[in-house]
């Protein structure tokens, strides 16, 4: 009897002619990046996992300090940053809820010891450069860090009587303690920077005429956006404020009262720092009315959560109408009802309601219902070209303007976004500046500094806590309410305690610590298939990405996630392993026999301008 | 070193039938070598189970001594156990069966419990055609007393101690069609997409079931000269045929030209598949079943696959008229009928 061996499919070559996904190629520092959620998600790429280690080991010196040299403000980040890095972490695709990284942050401020000899201090041998920073708030703030100790001469100029910008003006103290600003403010300033408060910059071309290498501009987007067509709306103007200006005169306590009753017109985080505000300030009935659906707010849910907790309703789907005055007084605002309609293509509409207009009574009105840019001190003469609505044409990498020496950053450049975003155009502006005044190409940008190295300690140890903790996020404590209530300069967030900071950066998964799967090593016993807990890995025959991400165990279909594919194995299939929801736990290489799978922790440094010549860095 | 595996799953984890998740056929985190066969066996077993839609409390899982006796902790932790003695495994199974008849019964052995130690029970067991799974991870070495030849190390194999194995083999697949096995398989380990059916078709089937697993010792016994090694058992597999197992609620919907395939009609109303038949192999033949493993085993192949099966054999159940009724459910009435029904037994003799 003869006995053909049959070798099921899984083990016989494919069709040549099938499309086949490459072997991923490690080389390129984006793919490990990409990894690493919460980091690739900020702008500023910050360590994130790094520093969250550094606070489960109690070493929030270097915490701080990793933060310090990514995104400048860690205090000031701790307490008000949009966090892009939350919704990205793999922790919230595992579970409810992403690991509080920016509380984090502030952990790693609020318990550091005293890090100033960490901080570069001058005097700078000069490298004979000079440039002028208008602005004085994160971006031009991150490019005087980067390039003071470079040696460069640098000239501040800002209209305030401080330094800070929209960090200073905009966010309450409430949320952000002066104190804190200051610090991070000044180890800045304390780096030999010439100030020029109080000094409002009314012409670019007076400046360029001055000696100045080359001029950044990070000016913000300083003007509030108004409805003055609205009727009634200049009857009583004294009632009617811009949201950013009220607030940045109750930063510099130009004011210090407001109205019982008070609207606030907007539903973005400065609307929620305004009737947060007005709260302190004497108003007792502030409400928030918004065009738009609930749901559909700008402002983050935490900062909205906020403002409900201190009794703040938000009034959703009212369109302002008109203001209503009376001999010069104003009494209140008068809404009409709408309704979001979306079409097709998700787009969405505010349909007027067959409803009576609502009156809400309202002794002062805030209005937060944007931000423009402005430059009427840019002559037009200069070489600067502008586009679209009225803003600087700017690179988007090397954020230069069309007049070679002078970068923009910050929302100066393309629009309101928060600081972290003015942090990372920052960096990137200050490596700029450095290559041009070095004569080299702005283009030519140096590479991110990244390392891949083993954690492996022994058999089945390593040097960083693989552990899975099933801990929920832990929630802030927040001071009293009657007490923060009455005071504007009472911080209401308290922030993580030690022991609790502990548990929470424990919650972190580790991303950065990567599984690197080394084929030639492995023997297809499929342990690590078998112990996976998310079921990450499959060994299977290679196929294009969209075939492949629905034949594997647990199909792969967060297709924003990468397929991790090896090269072909003795069995001609291929390792493929869904990055989307694996836990880093390291149990695949602690279960391989012949090491194939080892966990290697990547970091990943933006590169910064003192990259640019490493040599020339004191 | 990891003690305990994260608690958090795939979100997108299916549920079965009777709504639990595969998590819930898992056991604690292996003990075993990192790279044992066995812990791929461990695997199949809860996907098998899970797929199944078996309640994991009406399982019992036995096993006697060595490396693949300790795999039930790594499984089924919901399941009822018994770790019992060396080679003993049938019996205390055989209990166990006759004691309740509701339960799924998986035996858990190896080469050295089942083929040495346990010879004598094993013969036994598959006589008796007891109804239960019987799985043999069969690794060819006592791996646990650091990887001596086993009665099922084939002759001239070399594991790491770099002698020559100098007795025979036995072939418990062979040896089991030989005492009168009605469901004889052989598995690798590295294959689930065989295995996990077959365990499935294995737990269906109404009476005796051995599935012979091929799973290397990654410690002591997977040398490039080891006849039962991963490299080995890739380059010499063979299988009798794909098996895939439909369950009796569903339809069959493959649609295979007729003369390929065979369906195979199980005692509870479910259908083993067989597609891709190898040349001159007829799963209800006893003798071709015979003839595959010993022409296999000359060319120093591996012979895998469903080898042999007869559904329609009674089960030590129907040859003892045992109860239907699990023995702690028996009340006094059932248990003393009377004295009427002494009478008339009684009667029948006279």
């Amino acid at each position: 009897m003869d006995f053909s061996l049959f070798f099921p499919p899984d083990y016989s070559c494919h069709d040549s002619t099938f499309v086949k996904l490459k072997p991923t190629d490690l080389k390129d520092p984006e793919y490990f990046h990409k990894v690493v959620d919460c980091q690739y998600a900020c702008p500023a790429h910050t360590p994130v996992p790094e520093y969250i280690r550094m606070i489960a080991l109690e070493r929030y010196d270097d915490a701080y300090m990793i933060n310090w040299e990514s995104n400048v403000f860690p205090g000031v980040l701790g307490r008000t940053c949009d966090r892009p890095c939350e919704p990205a972490c793999r922790r919230g695709r595992i579970e409810e809820k992403p690991v509080a990284i920016c509380r984090l942050k502030r952990v790693a401020a609020d318990l550091k010891g005293d890090i100033t000899s960490r901080i570069p201090r001058g005097p700078f041998p000069s490298n004979g450069k000079k440039i002028a920073l208008i602005g004085g708030g994160p971006a031009s703030l991150t490019v005087a860090r980067d390039l003071a100790p470079l040696g460069y001469e640098i000239h501040l100029f800002d209209e305030q009587k401080s330094g800070g910008g929209f960090m200073r003006s905009q966010i309450p103290a409430f949320r952000l303690p002066e104190e804190v600003l200051n610090e991070e403010v000044n180890y800045i300033l304390d780096m030999g920077v010439h100030k020029h408060f109080n000094t409002y910059v009314s012409s670019l071309k007076e400046i360029l005429k001055q000696d100045y290498d080359a001029v950044f501009i990070g000016t913000g987007a300083p003007r509030g956006k108004d409805l003055p067509k609205l009727d009634g709306r200049w009857d009583a103007k004294d009632h009617v404020h811009i949201g950013i200006d009220w607030l940045a005169s109750v930063a510099f306590e130009h004011r210090e009262k407001i109205g019982k009753k008070v609207i606030v017109v907007g539903g973005g985080n400065t609307a929620m720092d305004c009737c947060r505000t007005a709260r302190r300030l004497g108003g007792t009935d502030v409400k928030v009315v918004v065009r738009s659906p609930f749901e559909d707010m700008k402002a983050s849910a935490w900062e909205i959560e906020d403002a409900q907790r201190e009794d703040i309703p938000i009034l959703s789907c009212h369109n302002p109408k008109a203001f209503v005055t009376e001999n010069g007084v104003l009494k209140g605002m008068m809404f009409s009802r709408v309704e979001a309609v979306y079409d097709d293509q998700g787009k969405r509409k505010l349909v007027p309601l067959d409803e009576p207009d609502v009156f809400i009574e309202a002794d002062d009105v805030l209005m937060a219902i944007g931000q423009d840019n402005a430059f009427p001190w840019i002559e037009k003469d200069l070489g600067i070209a502008f586009g679209e609505w009225d803003m600087p044409v700017v690179n988007k990498t090397t954020f230069q303007s069309t007049l070679p020496k002078v970068f923009f950053g910050g929302d100066a450049a393309f629009g309101p976004e928060n600081v972290i975003t003015a942090v990372a155009h920052g960096h990137q502006a200050a490596v700029s500046i450095e290559l041009f005044c070095q004569q080299m190409d702005v283009h030519d940008r140096p590479n991110p500094l990244t390392n891949l190295f083993s954690q492996k300690m022994g058999i089945h140890e390593w040097s960083y806590d693989n552990a899975i903790v099933d801990d929920h996020r832990y929630n802030v404590p927040h001071a009293n309410k009657e007490l923060s209530l009455q005071n504007r300069k009472l911080e209401v967030e308290l922030g993580f305690d030690m022991p609790t900071g502990f548990k929470e950066a424990q919650r972190c998964l580790n991303c950065d610590v990567q599984t690197v799967f080394q084929e030639s090593r492995c023997i297809e016993c499929d342990a690590c298939v078998d112990i996976c807990p998310t079921s990450c890995i499959t060994f299977t025959t290679n196929g294009d990405e969209e075939d492949l991400r629905h034949r594997l165990t647990m199909p792969a279909l967060n297709t924003t996630q990468d397929l991790y594919v090896s090269d072909v194995l003795p069995t001609m299939r291929v390792m493929v392993k869904d990055e989307d929801v694996c836990l880093h736990c390291g149990l695949c290489a602690e279960r391989c026999p012949t090491s194939a799978w080892d966990m290697q922790k990547f970091l990943y440094n933006v590169s910064k301008a003192s990259h640019v010549c490493p040599s020339a860095v004191v | 070193m990891s003690y305990k595996r994260p608690s958090f799953r795939h979100p997108g984890a299916a549920i079965n039938e009777i709504g639990f998740h595969q998590k819930d056929y898992e056991g604690a985190l292996s003990t075993l070598c990192a790279g044992c066969g066995h812990d791929s066996i461990s695997a199949a077993i809860i996907q098998a189970c899970f797929e199944l839609a078996i309640p994991p409390h009406r399982i019992a899982k036995i096993s006697g001594i060595g490396c693949s006796s300790k795999t039930p902790t790594y499984f089924l932790a919901n399941s009822h156990g018994f770790n019992s003695v060396h080679g003993r495994m049938p019996s205390v199974a055989t209990g166990a069966v006759m004691a309740n008849r509701d339960l799924t019964y998986i035996g858990v052995s190896g080469d050295g419990d089942s083929a040495s130690i346990g010879m004598g029970q094993f013969a036994h067991v598959v006589r008796r055609n007891l109804n239960m799974v019987y799985i043999v991870m069969n690794n060819g070495c006592y791996g646990l007393t650091k990887g001596q030849d086993s009665a099922t190390a084939d002759v001239g194999s070399v594991g790491k101690a770099g002698v020559p194995t100098m007795f025979s083999s036995i072939d418990l697949a062979g040896l089991a069609l030989e005492l009168g096995a009605d469901f004889v398989a052989r598995s690798f380990s590295g294959d689930k997409d065989q295995l996990i059916p077959l365990i499935k078709a294995g737990i269906s089937h109404n009476g005796f079931a051995l599935i012979d697993v091929l799973s290397p010792c990654v410690t002591f016994n997977n040398t490039k000269t080891s006849t039962k090694s991963y490299s080995y058992v890739r380059d010499h597999m063979g299988s009798t045929s794909i098996a895939d197992f439909v369950p009796e609620k569903s339809e069959i919907t493959a649609t295979v030209a007729p003369g390929e395939s065979k369906m195979i009609e199980m005692h509870d109303g479910s259908i083993i598949e067989l597609t891709s038949l190898a040349e001159g192999w007829d799963p209800g033949n006893r003798l071709s079943a015979i003839n595959a493993i010993h022409n296999a085993n000359l060319k120093g192949e591996v012979l895998t696959g469903l080898l042999y099966i007869d559904a329609k054999q009674p089960s030590v159940h129907q040859l003892l008229n045992t109860t239907l009724k699990p023995l702690n459910s028996l009340n006094q009435d059932e248990l003393m009928p009377g004295v009427e029904l002494l009478e008339r037994i009684n009667a029948e003799f006279r």
